[in-house]
């Protein structure tokens, strides 16, 4: 049985994934990446949408997505911290795409094939969403890892601190599909590309407790207009 | 005109060449005994911004038909692919300048081919995976030097 929690945490994932990529348009470092990005920005709130959809509808307490999305304060969303931490710079932004693509893909992947119909639908339909996503920030890490020094550098240095919250990521249970179950696929993935970009799989370091200022700074912008007039619409 | 036929002829928003009955968004329309048509369609992205115009574009179609009692129900499996896209979609985008998909064959298939638009010449290159909208990527021909939008297989 899928519990409400479960769902939530993957459109939180894929919601404040697309909040923080939105934040990058017209900053990309070329016109191809921010229209890049904007595409990316779109299938994770694409997936947002119909993740949070789906939770309200479990919950039952009558919330839809924006009621979801808007309505509900930092210490009710459910997303992995990677999500959340900032993108000092472009490598940032990539090396974090790299870490949630190489999960989200196998794990849509194993939700199409999985008990619940209605996540099999969403991971049916992500998961070829996903696929370019892992692409894309595959090629940026190999282009900036293995390109000049200073690229190598930042691109390592992204991964590093982006670490400590690769945990995250398998955590958590209550649906078709247990994270911890996608570990190896992930594993295998992240290490290769990591490889062949001439950068280094850092040691397991443990995620710092505490609490979240990064996930409060940014739902207080992605939530100030629809607190300030509820109900509001275009 | 049969709602069918109706909804069967309003153009996708975004590339206005073609229907959503070419492009394979429409999966079903149905009139049950009651008058009551339901339309059933899916998006190619799960993002795509077009669906809310192409659900109002349905319902204007279907009211200009005098099938005023409608509903438009959004399925996600089985997830759309651009090898739905009909035959006749396909003359249609690659005379619009959006060169048609190759048969998506896999996760992220690589277009094998892909003809410039403009002078035809199956030298081309790739600028960007992510194009225009959801559905393109950007493409530049080396033999006329033009760019060109080539929807992805997917």
């Amino acid at each position: 049985m899928t519990t409400v929690d479960y769902v939530l945490r993957l459109g939180d994932d894929a919601l404040i994934t697309a909040q923080r990529l939105g934040a990058w348009y017209a900053a990309g470092p070329e016109m191809e990446e921010d229209v890049a990005l904007a595409n990316i920005a779109l299938d994770q709130l694409g997936a947002a949408r119909l993740l949070l959809t789906y939770a309200g509808e479990r919950e039952g307490a009558g919330r839809d997505e924006d009621a979801l999305a808007y309505q509900r304060d930092a210490a009710a969303f459910r997303n992995c911290r990677l999500v959340e931490q900032p993108e000092p710079d472009f490598a940032a932004v990539i090396a974090k795409l790299l870490l949630l693509s190489a999960f989200q893909l196998p794990l849509y992947e194993a939700l199409a094939a999985g008990a619940d119909e209605r996540l099999a639908a969403i991971g049916g339909k992500a998961r070829k969403e996903s696929a370019y996503h892992l692409d894309h920030s595959t090629l940026w890490t190999l282009r900036l890892g293995d390109g000049t020094d200073e690229s190598h550098e930042r691109m390592q240095a992204a991964i590093d601190a982006l670490w400590p919250f690769v945990d995250g990521l398998f955590s958590g249970e209550g649906g078709p599909v247990a994270p911890a179950a996608i570990r190896p696929a992930w594993t295998s993935t992240v290490e290769d590309v990591l490889k062949r970009a001439t950068l280094s799989v850092p040691a397991p370091v443990a995620e710092p407790a505490g609490e979240r200022p990064h996930l409060v700074e940014l739902l207080a912008e992605m939530q100030e207009l629809h607190r300030a007039h509820p109900g509001a619409r275009w | 005109m049969t709602p069918r036929e109706a909804v069967a002829a309003v153009v996708d928003p975004e590339l206005r060449v073609v229907t959503i009955d070419e492009l394979g968004i429409l999966r079903d329309v149905e009139t049950d005994e009651h008058g009551h048509v339901t339309v059933t369609i899916t998006p190619t992205y799960t993002g795509c911004p077009a669906m809310d115009v192409i659900r109002a574009d349905i319902g204007a179609a279907l009211r200009a038909a005098g099938h005023g009692d409608h509903e438009v129900r959004t399925i996600f499996a089985p997830a759309w692919t651009t090898d739905w896209i009909s035959a006749g979609g396909r003359d249609k985008l690659a005379a619009a300048g959006v060169a048609p998909p190759g048969p998506s064959g896999g996760p992220v298939a690589l277009s094998i081919g892909v003809r410039c638009t403009h002078c035809g010449s199956p030298d081309t290159e790739q600028l960007s995976r992510f194009g225009s909208t959801a559905c393109k990527a950007l493409w530049r021909c080396r033999a006329c030097g033009e760019p060109f939008d080539a929807m992805k297989a997917y």
